[in-house]
């Protein structure tokens, strides 16, 4: 067996994340990883991991009281990335997720310079797939259609991959009747895919209507970061459109815009509280809040006959 | 002629030599017309064989030609009676983007593009054709109003992008692309898309969910602009034009990759050297197509919309526990799910 065949089993069983893939190893920081760098804020860790020191306050603490927070910082709280399966974990209800698709990968369908050993590359330092998990599960007792994404695989970058996994699982949703939540983090669409990338803006968008014609709930959860073709297609398409304190959200990355107009752009510029402002978003939700606001919204959604008779 | 791309030197060339002979040949009154019409024919071949032959970057060149027609230009060759409508009814009137009602043999439609300037003025006017999230709201807008009164879209592509700029991203430039590919995914009336120049990423999209999607021959359509891929791939915006190379971007790729329908041929040297022409081939492919799509319900022509972008995409199931995720990857697709593409 492989590495990736013990991460993921093949069986469709309900299954449990062992509890050793909840602490991700340092690994190198990839090239793509680095240039998004420069727009985000990213957790400095020490090398020898036993100490995180926060990027926002610099405080210091113990690497597994950080991760037994969240990933949010106990003294500022900034809230550090997640990758799929540590969000999947915190969201979902104990032993609840069954995941679809587990098995895609991507064929560089372009046969783009340098794309396969990348992929290889990303693949074995994350220990994922692709840049995204999606499937099935429950919160607070609702079942739901969940998708999250890992910006630390290829930037969180949108291929072919991503956006069938999300398709798919927007067809579930529609068929199932259950609420879709996706949870976004992403540099935008990866360039080694190319137009194929871009079409699955449309492709992930196209499903969003049909979905939203067939009146299922959709609830859009934003984290740092969600730039580019992902902001610009399913991510900022959410009936309710949440983000966590401090992400970035926008469609051209900060570097970009201060090249384009020559003007330093101010600090808190394309943050959650930012787009909040500019009406961009319902809320801003600390993370250790964010399980029972996404139980509320869907008991809310969740409208039987037998309430309607109580009332 | 002006504004010749680095790859038509060898015809500036060779066509100022054929001037001159004519000019020496008429001013010593020498016969000379053997040597001028074998010129002539060295021309014609040499002229051929470079426009067919157009590498990416060269195609890049083309498709941003200063001279290159812009849509409005060819709404007036297409169409008749145009009538601009402007707006878009939140914030404000995005040049960059225009739109109306025109008449196409007859049969109203809704026109919709991306509008570049012609001189320095036009251009900073128009923002470069680059529009802010009020030009898709526009487009939006009128798009809605096609549905509701059941006429055909008909849009037209042209943008190195959406603009990047801090304003757009404060009105909230990922949100009013985003609608726009779910909203144009559901209409009921059909979509034509025309890529006329540059198809640069989430901005030309923005107007590309069709039901077909057409392209002039010498334009192209990538995620990003080569510059910007070229900077985020190896941090060097100068890498450009090998980033076009490895993008696959040109009217050959897309029908390959299966994300246009159909090229819409250019006239020898590109759409600039004869619009009306070029507008002629345009009409023709839109009649053609839309013929076939008029007698579509609502219902047919959103779901064959939503079924086209659905299958685009090319990925694979890993088969056996024993393959490597990678290494498998050029070998065949084993299971692949219903309806889905794979090489």
């Amino acid at each position: 067996m492989t590495v990736f065949d013990q991460l993921f089993p093949r069986k469709k069983v309900y299954i449990n994340i062992p509890a050793e893939r909840r602490t991700p190893t340092v690994k190198p920081i990839a090239s793509v990883e680095e240039s998004l760098d420069e727009v985000v804020q990213s957790p400095k860790e020490l090398p020898n991991n036993l100490i995180y020191k926060c990027p926002r306050c610099t405080k210091q603490y113990f690497t597994k009281e950080f991760e037994k927070n969240e990933k949010v910082c106990p003294a500022c709280n900034f809230h550090g990335r997640l990758n799929a399966i540590e969000r999947i974990q915190i969201t979902l209800d104990e032993g609840t997720f069954e995941e679809y698709q587990a098995d895609m990968v991507s064929v560089d369908p372009l046969n783009f310079p340098g794309y396969k050993e990348k992929y290889a590359k990303h693949q074995l330092n994350t220990g994922f797939r692709d840049a995204i998990i999606t499937g099935q599960g429950e919160i607070t007792g609702n079942p739901v259609i969940i998708a999250a994404m890992s910006f630390e695989f290829f930037g969180g970058s949108m291929g072919s991959v991503v956006g069938e996994k999300i398709a798919y699982a927007i067809e579930q949703a529609i068929h199932s009747k259950h609420p879709l939540i996706i949870f976004s983090t992403s540099g935008g669409a990866r360039m080694e895919e190319s137009i194929l990338s871009l079409m699955q803006m449309a492709k992930t968008s196209a499903l969003l209507s049909q979905l939203a014609e067939e009146r299922g709930l959709f609830i859009s959860v934003l984290t740092d970061p969600t730039l580019g073709g992902v902001s610009a297609s399913f991510a900022m398409l959410g009936d309710v459109n949440i983000a966590e304190p401090g992400a970035i959200v926008g469609f051209t990355g900060r570097r970009v815009i201060e090249q384009t107009i020559r003007q330093k752009l101010p600090d808190n510029f394309q943050t959650s509280e930012f787009n909040l402002k500019h009406g961009q978003l319902d809320m801003v939700v600390h993370r250790q809040e964010l399980k029972s606001v996404l139980g509320n919204l869907l008991d809310m959604h969740r409208v039987t006959p037998s309430v309607v008779e109580g009332f | 002629m002006a504004g010749e791309a680095s790859f038509e030197q060898p015809l500036v060339q060779l066509r100022t030599k054929i001037e001159e002979t004519k000019k020496f040949s008429a001013a010593q009154k020498v016969d000379m017309s053997d040597m001028i019409s074998k010129l002539e024919q060295e021309y014609t071949t040499i002229e051929q064989s470079i426009y067919e032959n157009l590498k990416p970057s060269e195609k890049m060149q083309l498709a941003r030609h200063a001279q290159r027609p812009t849509t409005l230009e060819y709404i007036a060759e297409i169409f008749t009676d145009f009538i601009e409508l402007h707006g878009d009814r939140s914030y404000g009137d995005d040049l960059a983007i225009v739109g109306g009602i025109a008449k196409l043999n007859g049969l109203p439609v809704t026109v919709v593009g991306h509008q570049k300037g012609k001189d320095t003025k036009d251009n900073i006017a128009r923002n470069f054709g680059m529009p802010h999230p009020e030009g898709f709201r526009k487009a939006l807008r009128l798009m809605q109003q096609a549905d509701k009164f059941s006429r055909p879209i008909i849009t037209f592509i042209d943008t190195p992008g959406a603009f990047p700029g801090s304003a757009a991203e404060e009105r909230g430039q990922g949100e009013a692309i985003a609608r726009n590919l779910r909203e144009m995914a559901s209409f009921g009336v059909p979509i034509i898309c025309i890529v006329i120049g540059e198809g640069g990423s989430g901005g030309a999209l923005a107007l590309g969910v069709g039901n077909r999607v057409l392209m002039l021959e010498h334009s192209i359509y990538s995620v990003s602009s080569p510059e910007a891929a070229a900077s985020i791939l190896w941090k060097d915006a100068t890498q450009a034009h090998r980033a076009a190379e490895a993008m696959r971007i040109t009217s050959k790729d897309m029908l390959e990759l299966g994300v246009v329908d159909q090229i819409i041929v250019e006239p020898l040297g590109g759409s600039h050297r004869d619009t009306t022409l070029q507008a002629q081939f345009m009409k023709d492919a839109i009649i053609s197509n839309l013929k076939e799509m008029l007698p579509m319900t609502p219902h047919q022509l959103k779901m064959d919309r939503c079924a086209k972008f659905r299958r685009i995409g090319q990925f694979m199931m890993i088969g056996s526990p024993n393959d490597n995720a990678v290494s498998s990857s050029t070998t065949n697709a084993k299971l692949q799910q219903n309806g889905l593409k794979v090489n």
